[in-house]
């Protein structure tokens, strides 16, 4: 049998951390970085007799997780003990949910390849603690811990294991990021970790209803390597039956350099986490009226400013979904247009030169270095004519290595655009009098040469002349000769 | 007059009156302590030098308590003073923070005179398993104090201090002060902040006062109790003035006496004792009655198991990672967790960890933890129904007299038994007394238990006053050190 006869089924632990000022049980604040060992106390040192406090913020930002994601909110619900021994984890034990999580069946919608609507549940979201992060041999032999982010506060979003295929999966992940952004939980920055997913994979033969047995991919950190890590995981469990083995359920470290994935642990060494509620926590009551109250006041969704992108801005739906799928370029598109009032080229920009920049990048749109201002006069300058479209090209990539004011990055290269008719006519019978075969064709109707010639007049005056003048003075001089 | 013989109201009196000074008070106490402490062994960290400066200082306006010196049991976390929790673990552990009551205690301008001993972590009946020493009985040095508070017991039978915090997860506050004939107080849970105190079991855990006499005790709850944001378990309710219950009149009073508590394992002169002091209430005109609380007998199994799995959890954090002890033999990280561990707990700590890491193992939940959960609120489900027909649970507090040093220790579950009458308590979060109620022949002192209802201090602070002076134990018997 072939990979065509099998079909993958995944499921997603995304871990996000909630962007509050303080941790989850402590007042130390959770701004990412900072020396090591700046940001904790000694509650979330886990010194002997202290106590954790609930941080109602984290508990409200996971309630409007929930309801942004379709689910249902537990009126009681509790935080439990998950106890496992690691020198990153101060108390020995993590201050998480088990069987009463703060939001259970949701769902969100997501388009698969076929550009198919498909629904991927969400069994439940609790609320955790992050633990802190070892450093490993910079100082020489040994590790050193940094408690920084121990007690950061976490939320935990299960899927159900509705996805079939590595798109599907970011799809749903991009979808789950964008949500958490639009709602302003969590900055959702995956290079700082602070969105990271658990994968799991099993493959089972079509037709067949009985799950495979999964293996779990944990803390992906990018949308490449999860892609990577669920082609080469899926693949190796169908080579593996196919060749008579049994799959083993493991838990697998993806290792983005070699391509491969590894084992975590041995089965000897299988974590019994021995949950049991913690007795220093008091039962997490929310009212009718409090969770009303947050779904009332929570921020426009993306499903939402899609529609309206269509209706006001007259986007083409696949453009609407693209710009609405990142907050970060939702508001860019948003603002630049307010400063430009030029929604489509703004749009235009927006999906075509900086997303392929990001692509090639390999970056995040939140990581776009440039304002919105800056994306707006850019546009202004092509739309006053001071610079061409092959300028502005040039204009953004140099927004990315070094944002300033696109007026200034044009004075200082030179690269206003020409539209003196005196300057352009001795470029254009320069051209024509070295190009001699070209007017040629032209007159015998290929009209391609005409672009040649222009691309040869760009050549001579460094991509500044007006492409429009050189158009229309090259068809007035050819009529001349 | 001899100073360390006086209770606190009685030397906040003479301060007033300025028959004595802070200088006398700290000076007598430091002499005694001199004096008692080879016999006792119920510090582990004296602060006599540090007491003395403070003395010199106070000028009587730092708060009501100015210049009165305490003890405090050594899983109480002081600012700068080390916390052993009597524990190799912890030997040479300086908390960087006082806990909630420390910061009561330091407003009301007490002087702290030293930590006191305990078993290690809180875990145990008779202050044996300390890592450091064995407390004494004052009574009778062959004997234990109990425990796990023995060292706050002692040192306030001794006179070594007037009074002194103690903690108490299953009796470790009422069995040492039922032992050693003084007045120990557990508290409703949630009456005064667990901030600061190293925990044993989180669910059962309460510092509560250990003192001479009831009026004392009345006081020193004044001070501790209270909401504390700190402590999301403490309860957030309005303060009362405790000594306002000290009135000498039980009339009407109902209280209840479960039969079960005076069944097999109760040693004859404690039973007739208590059976005496029935008859003392009544006298007084309280209404006793017998009743069954049949649930009683599944409480001490139900308490090992809550108490064992949460100690396991929360005494994963001495890993030797951080602070404590850390072995000097390893190769890798396995080995620092194994050795520190290892090397650092003592028996008794290891047998719970391992019971109650058993019980939360998946496979075991349902059976041990959770069904012990089940009787904790049927547990409480009883008491809330003894509690619609009496004011008061009077139970002996121990089933024997403080019993030989070394004849239990090596028989955990002849230890465990200790706590027979005193863990239901826990279990249901109530608040309960131990009073001494006389002697057995051999001079040993017997306690008395009252139970009451949530957060009804004041009744049993009543009812205790009352018999207290009814039958003025202090007058009449006094701890002779015998050798």
């Amino acid at each position: 049998m072939s990979k065509n006869d099998y079909e993958i089924v995944m499921g997603l632990e995304v871990h996000a951390e909630l962007s509050t000022k303080t941790k989850i049980f402590c007042s130390c604040p959770t701004e990412f970085g900072g020396e090591p060992n700046t940001h904790c106390c000694p509650i979330c040192m886990a010194m002997p007799g202290t106590l954790p406090v609930l941080n109602e913020k984290v508990v409200e930002y996971a309630v409007k997780a929930g309801l942004a994601t379709n689910c249902e909110i537990a009126r009681n619900s509790k935080n439990d003990r998950k106890n496992y021994f690691y020198p990153d984890l101060p108390k020995a034990y993590q201050i998480s949910q088990y069987d009463m999580p703060l939001c259970e069946h949701g769902n969100v919608e997501i388009q698969n390849e076929n550009g198919e609507k498909t629904v991927i549940g969400i069994t439940r979201i609790h609320i955790e603690e992050d633990a802190g992060k070892l450093n490993h041999n910079e100082f020489g032999a040994g590790s050193l811990v940094d408690l920084n982010r121990a007690g950061v506060p976490l939320i935990e979003i299960v899927s159900e294991p509705d996805l079939r295929s590595a798109y599907e999966v970011e799809q749903y992940l991009r979808k789950i990021k964008s949500i958490l952004e639009y709602i302003e939980v969590s900055d959702c920055k995956m290079q700082e970790g602070s969105l990271r997913a658990d994968v799991n994979v099993s493959v089972r033969k079509k037709g067949e209803t009985k799950f495979g047995t999964r293996t779990e991919m944990k803390n992906m950190n990018s949308f490449r390597s999860i892609v990577r890590a669920i082609e080469y995981e899926s693949q190796r469990q169908i080579d593996l039956i196919e060749d008579g083995g049994i799959v083993e359920q493991e838990t697998l470290r993806w290792d983005d350099i070699s391509g491969r994935t590894f084992s975590m642990r041995d089965k000897e060494d299988a974590q019994d986490y021995r949950y049991f509620p913690d007795p220093d926590l008091v039962t997490i009551r929310l009212s009718e009226e409090y969770i009303e109250n947050i779904k009332n006041n929570l921020p426009e969704l993306p499903e939402s400013r899609r529609k309206r992108y269509i209706e006001e801005y007259k986007l083409s739906e696949h453009d609407a979904n693209l710009l609405t799928g990142s907050k970060y370029l939702s508001d860019l598109f948003e603002e630049a247009t307010n400063k430009c009032n030029n929604a489509k080229m703004v749009s235009n920009w927006i999906l075509s030169d900086i997303s392929r920049i990001l692509n090639e990048k390999e970056i995040e749109p939140d990581q776009i270095p440039f304002t919105a201002e800056e994306l707006a006069e850019t546009i202004k300058l092509i739309e006053k004519g001071t610079i061409s479209s092959a300028i502005a090209k040039k204009v953004v990539e140099e927004l990315f290595k070094d944002p300033k004011d696109p007026n200034e990055i044009i004075k200082e290269k030179g690269w206003i655009q020409i539209s003196d008719e005196g300057v352009i006519k001795e470029v254009v019978l320069k051209v024509l009098d070295n190009n001699s075969q070209s007017v040629a064709d032209y007159k015998a109707g290929k009209d391609k040469a005409l672009g040649f010639l222009v691309g040869q007049a760009m050549k001579e005056t460094k991509g500044k002349a007006n492409p429009q003048m050189l158009n229309k003075m090259f068809i007035e001089e050819i009529k001349k000769r | 007059m001899n100073i360390t013989e006086l209770t606190v109201h009685e030397l906040k009196d003479k301060l007033k009156n300025k028959e004595i000074s802070v200088m006398d008070i700290t000076n007598s106490y430091i002499d005694r302590i001199n004096d008692k402490e080879k016999d006792v062994q119920a510090f582990v960290t004296t602060l006599t030098q540090e007491a003395l400066e403070q003395a010199k200082n106070i000028s009587g306006e730092e708060g009501e308590y100015a210049g009165i010196p305490i003890g405090i049991k050594d899983n109480i976390c002081t600012k700068g003073i080390k916390t052993t929790c009597s524990s190799k673990m912890l030997e040479n552990f300086v908390a960087p923070y006082d806990a909630s009551v420390m910061e009561k205690i330091n407003q009301s301008g007490m002087i702290t005179l030293g930590k006191l001993n305990m078993d290690e972590f809180a875990m145990g009946a008779s202050t044996e398993y300390s890592y450091f020493k064995k407390t004494r009985n004052p009574w009778n040095l062959n004997t234990v104090p109990g425990g796990s508070s023995g060292g706050s017991a002692a040192a306030v039978a001794a006179g070594m201090v007037p009074w002194a915090l103690g903690s108490d997860t299953g009796g470790s506050i009422r069995q040492p002060a039922s032992f050693c004939g003084v007045v120990g107080l557990k508290p409703t849970y949630g009456l005064v902040s667990r901030y600061g105190l190293v925990a044993f079991a989180s669910s059962l855990d309460q510092i509560g006062p250990i003192t001479k006499d009831v009026e004392d005790a009345a006081m020193l709850l004044n001070i501790i109790a209270g909401h504390d944001e700190k402590d999301t378990t403490s309860e957030n309710i309005e303060k009362k003035d405790y000594t306002k219950a000290l009135i000498q009149d039980v009339k009407g009073m109902k209280i209840g006496v479960p039969r079960e508590y005076f069944g097999e394992g109760i040693n004859p002169e404690v039973k007739a004792k208590l059976e005496e002091s029935i008859q003392t209430y009544k006298k007084m005109g309280a209404e006793v009655e017998e009743f069954s609380l049949d649930i009683a007998e599944y409480a001490l199994a139900t308490y090992y198991i809550i108490a064992c799995a949460e100690a396991s959890s929360n005494l994963g954090r001495f890993d030797g990672i951080r602070y404590g002890y850390r072995t000097k033999n390893f190769k890798n990280l396995k080995d620092i967790y194994r050795n520190s561990r290892t090397e650092g707990f003592g028996a008794e700590v290891k047998r719970r960890i391992i019971l109650g890491t058993y019980v939360l193992s998946s496979g075991y939940y349902d059976a041990y933890y959770k069904k012990a959960q089940q009787v904790r609120t049927l547990v409480k489900k009883e008491f809330d129904k003894a509690f619609e027909k009496y004011d008061l649970i009077l139970t002996p507090t121990s089933p024997t007299v403080a019993f030989e040093i070394g004849t239990r220790s090596n028989n955990p579950l002849e230890m465990y038994l200790a706590d027979i009458c005193t863990v239901s308590v826990n279990i249901a979060g109530l608040p309960a007394i131990s009073i001494p109620c006389g002697v057995n022949s051999d001079n040993m002192p017997i306690g008395m238990q009252l139970i009451g209802n949530k957060f009804e201090e004041d009744k049993i602070l009543r009812a205790a006053y009352a018999f207290e002076k009814e039958i003025k134990f202090r007058d009449n018997y006094k701890p002779e050190f015998r050798k």
